[in-house]
């Protein structure tokens, strides 16, 4: 209660000050101040990653700039339009989904992608953002917490889609994707017991998801990380070569650009979804601690969001995406260290890669939003 | 819609429940947090020397730098036995993209044989990821420039250059030298298999064999950093091979040419010692094979064939070829019979052709009779003995002397018992006496078998080599030296180790080596046909062995048996008499009589003696 009023008195205090730059913009600065040092700490280690190579570093200063315009962009959207349009953004979504095994083109055996001749997009991509804006819009139409009626078809809501992209197969975007709708679901106030009772209806689904979901390369996974050396040359290698470039650069890692496992090819995937064992290696566990404080800013900064923003949409909406956002860290960092199966989730502006960046940055764009408007409101 | 709703709604109990649900949020983010850290912790901080000896591991490999083996060279240096560079093609499975397709293109290329696919298999199997695989062995450099000289541009292939062994001459010198081969299973039981790593050759044979220890040398290591595909990219650390010694013989390639060429077709046998140092000067054993081919592996049809051979190519004649000596061995019988008084250089025997043991019926024909009918002389001196190679003399001083004592005059020239010359496969002959043939065969000796072993017949075997060796005893009046093919290796001397001298009168030496020189300088001697033109003394003695035991007074008639049948011809000679530099032995298979071996010898002490430098 005294917590409601301080926020309260807070707004006033907004609306007698007058507007910054970054106020004008819609730009939520404590949230992209921590975000731009993890963006340059990434640009740092991907120049090592990629054995100093500037084509690929710039082509990310290219990626982070992209996604900035997208982030301003989305930035000046109003809230209760973007819940206007949640549903027909998650149809629309969803159709391109259930296009993709019919039209999608893909590689290494995944089909992931739809292309329209001068684009190539994955429309698992669009579902990231469109998932929590619709699941939110969905539980906020009747007061919350919500009804097990409107429980039921939320989850109908998340599960549809999460399958359809775990058959492409793309497991890690599956559960970033199903993991956001979930997260509004909670923060609905469903009861526990409900909660509970799903989770074990989900461990009950474990097995036939194990017999006729998942892919041969996906079990394999799962089972490497119960044993590695089981097969040492084979699924085995990433995650013990992860391992050793982690575990060997102690507490004041090798050195920048002095890592063995990463400048000697050893580790697989070293400038996208393992990039935090380059890190790791040459920085040591004083860099892994400093990127986790980093991140952990970002979250408490989109958790402090929700608990400010002014409708339950508005606070749905953000702390679904901050907790996205944690997992994609955790997952990647738990797999990477051998904690997780290795499901190719890239961790958040180190790794390489233009699409999950741009997504990521659209949906900050959302939180900033989220965090401004409530000033505006207030006015 | 959501607007009308929103009107009814309860804002601060959501917002409520809301701030429940972020808080346990924040509680399950620091839970979630605080195991990622344990986690990088335990990683980075508990288990980090594991993982730093791990690193270490993946990037520091200790590659064996093998010793360049040592070279062979002959008593002037000329190279006998080399390192030469060859070239090894190689498949990394992982550089190609269609490894089957590119071991079709190589098999077409390199025309590989089904054997070398096969290994390549076997090979293959036992690799690591991004390990070369040898596929073609043994390319030189012109063979690499036809076939192969963009192979290494194909992804995947890999062309590297090792040492492998050459031996120049090939068969003139593979029963000397042995030959080396791949190291086998079999071979990595005896040897130490640390000193072996990263070795593809050992001696198999011959002095190869014999100096395998010291040829081999001791591998060096070094530590180097690579990178995930096996690439070297610095050397951190490098101790270097010792390598083997070099060999430095007694033998002169020259005269070992010329013994070649002086047997020519024929299958025998020639050892050239110097008596001074009892160093092998020259040889040879005919038919030969060439040693080159049993470097890389030896075809199996190839080796079949060197097997299954009647003429026994495989085998070192000079030292592994067992013949009756033959009338070779009657100077050593002589002075064995001098020195124990049964006779004197003046003590006569009566000679009509034949000897008959007393109380017996059987005669026992001497070498003459069937050519002229009768004996050499009336009466036979030693020295006419020697030099017309009488066999009623010496059927007579056998029977006297009993077979007991021959063998013990004999053994201190070395028969019976190997020489113990550096080489392999040395065999040790037979000294027959009553005590060998109960051991041996199981039955008391006879005297008629005393008679035969008079003449250097019967149960009685040597090798070539051991009469080149008892010739030098001979040469050298009682001194003599364990034989050997190797000089020196590296600085240190290895050769000429005396033996036990033998003492005996001046005057028997004497009376012995006059009976040998007529061998060659008499007109009446065996061996009177070499003597033509000679421009020094020779001291001769031919021999004739029997390969079949021709029944009782049969004539005996060359044309009539087979050629393998023949007898064995055999002379062994040291010259110049005064100044003994040479000793040969040379035996002549189903040569039909010592008119085989004789001019053999002749040829090679010409040689040699013509030689202007006094080496």
């Amino acid at each position: 209660m005294s917590e409601y009023t301080r926020f309260l008195e807070g707004s006033d205090r907004d609306f007698a000050r007058a507007q910054t730059p970054a106020e004008r913009l819609h730009l939520d600065v404590v949230l992209l101040l921590p975000m731009l040092a993890i963006m340059t700490t990434g640009l740092f280690v991907l120049f090592s990653a990629s054995d100093g190579d500037w084509d690929t570093v710039n082509r990310q200063i290219r990626n982070f700039v992209v996604g900035f315009a997208v982030l301003l962009l989305l930035a000046q959207v109003r809230i209760d339009t973007l819940q206007r349009w949640a549903p027909t953004l998650y149809l629309g979504a969803l159709l391109l989904l259930l296009l993709v095994p019919f039209f999608g083109v893909g590689a290494k055996g995944a089909q992931r992608w739809l292309s329209l001749g001068f684009i190539r997009f994955q429309p698992s991509e669009i579902m990231k953002i469109a998932m929590p804006l619709m699941v939110a819009a969905w539980v906020v139409r009747h007061a919350l917490p919500p009804r097990p009626s409107t429980t039921v078809t939320a989850l109908l809501i998340i599960v549809l889609p999460a399958a359809a992209i775990a058959t492409q197969p793309d497991l890690g975007t599956a559960i970033l994707v199903g993991a956001s709708g979930a997260f509004v679901v909670f923060m609905a106030g469903v009861s526990w017991w409900q909660i509970f009772s799903g989770a074990l209806a989900a461990l009950v689904c474990i097995w036939p998801a194990w017999l006729f979901l998942l892919r041969d390369y996906q079990k394999q996974r799962i089972l490497t990380l119960v044993d590695p050396e089981a097969d040492r040359l084979g699924a085995g290698w990433n995650i013990i070569q992860s391992k050793t470039a982690i575990g060997s650069g102690g507490w004041s890692g090798k050195g920048y650009l002095q890592g063995t496992q990463s400048h000697l090819d050893f580790l697989p995937e070293s400038q996208t979804d393992f990039i935090i064992a380059v890190l790791a290696e040459e920085w040591g566990l004083r860099g892994v601690l400093l990127l986790l404080l980093l991140y952990g800013l970002v979250v408490a900064r989109g958790l402090w969001i929700s608990f400010t923003a002014q409708t339950s949409y508005g606070r749905l909406l953000a702390s679904a995406i901050t907790l996205t956002f944690g997992v994609y860290v955790v997952v990647n960092m738990g797999m990477v260290a051998g904690i997780l199966p290795v499901v190719g989730v890239p961790l958040p502006f180190v790794s390489f890669g233009g699409t999950s960046i741009v997504t990521l940055l659209l949906s900050f764009g959302i939180l900033s939003a989220i965090s401004t408007e409530k000033r505006v409101l207030s006015r | 819609m959501a607007r009308t709703l929103d009107a009814l709604r309860d804002t601060r109990r959501e917002w409520m429940i809301n701030r429940s649900r972020l808080i346990a949020s924040m509680l399950a983010i620091t839970i979630v947090l605080g195991v990622l850290v344990y986690r990088y912790y335990s990683l980075q901080i508990v288990q980090h020397d594991d993982f730093m000896t791990q690193s270490d591991r993946n990037r520091i490999r200790v590659e064996v730098i093998p010793p360049t083996r040592g070279q062979i060279v002959d008593r002037k240096g000329r190279l006998l036995a080399a390192n030469k560079p060859t070239f090894v093609i190689g498949i990394v499975r992982e550089r190609s993209e269609d490894p089957a397709a590119l071991v079709d293109t190589l098999t077409e290329r390199l025309s590989l044989t089904d054997r070398e696919l096969k290994a390549f298999q076997e090979r293959s199997e036992r690799r690591r990821p991004f390990e070369t695989v040898p596929i073609k062995l043994g390319l030189d450099d012109a063979a690499l420039a036809t076939v192969a000289v963009d192979l290494h541009q194909l992804p995947g292939v890999v062309v590297d250059a090792q040492l492998t062994r050459d031996y120049p001459f090939g068969e003139a010198l593979s029963h000397v030298l042995g030959y080396v081969g791949r190291v086998s299973a079999e071979d990595l039981l005896e040897l130490d298999a640390e000193r072996y790593r990263g070795t593809l050759h050992t001696g198999k044979v011959g002095l190869e064999k014999r100096y395998e220890p010291l040829l081999h040398g001791k591998p060096g290591y070094q530590h180097v950093e690579t990178n995930a595909h096996g690439r070297v990219l610095r050397v951190l650390e490098k101790e270097a091979p010792v390598p083997g010694k070099n060999l430095r013989l007694y033998l002169d390639l020259d005269l070992q040419r010329e013994a070649v060429a002086a047997l020519g077709d024929q299958r025998g046998a020639v050892v050239a010692l110097d008596p001074l140092t009892g160093g092998v000067l020259a040889m040879v054993s005919n038919p030969s094979y060439d040693a080159n081919l049993f470097v890389e592996g030896i075809s199996y049809s190839d080796y079949a064939e060197l097997r299954g051979s009647l003429d026994t190519p495989l085998l070192n004649r000079a030292v592994q070829g067992q013949y009756p000596p033959g009338s070779t061995v009657k100077p050593l019988i002589s002075l064995g019979a001098l020195a124990r008084g049964f006779i004197t250089p003046d003590t006569e025997v009566p000679d009509p052709g034949w000897y008959r043991l007393p109380g017996d019926d059987r005669r026992y024909r001497d070498w003459t009779l069937r050519i002229r009918g009768t004996g050499h002389a009336e009466r036979v001196d030693l020295r006419m003995a020697i030099a017309e190679s009488c066999d009623t003399y010496y059927y007579d001083l056998a029977h006297r002397m009993g077979i007991d004592v021959m063998a013990e005059v004999l053994r201190p020239f070395g028969l019976g018992h190997r020489t113990g010359i550096d080489t392999t496969g040395e065999q040790d002959g037979i000294l027959p006496n009553t005590d060998w043939k109960r051991t041996a065969l199981g039955e008391p000796w006879y005297p008629g078998e005393t008679i035969s072993a008079g003449i250097g017949q019967g149960y009685m075997l040597a090798t070539p080599l051991q009469l080149a060796q008892a010739t030098t005893v001979l040469a050298n009046k009682g001194e003599s030296f364990v034989p050997s093919v190797v000089h020196r290796v590296d600085d240190l001397t290895v050769g000429g180790v005396q033996r036990p001298r033998i003492p005996m009168d001046e005057a028997a030496w004497q009376a012995v080596v006059e009976g040998m020189v007529d061998v060659v300088h008499s007109p009446r001697g065996t061996a009177a046909g070499i003597a033509r033109g000679v421009g020094y003394q020779i001291a001769g003695k031919t021999g004739t062995s029997q390969v079949v035991s021709i029944a009782q007074d049969a004539i005996y008639d060359e044309e009539a048996i087979s050629e393998r049948n023949r007898n064995h011809g055999l002379f062994v000679a040291f010259a110049p008499v005064e100044n003994p530099r040479i000793v040969v032995a040379v035996i002549a298979e189903n040569g039909g009589g010592s008119g085989a071996a004789s001019p053999v010898a002749r040829r090679i002490m010409d040689a040699w003696l013509s030689e202007a430098s006094d080496v």
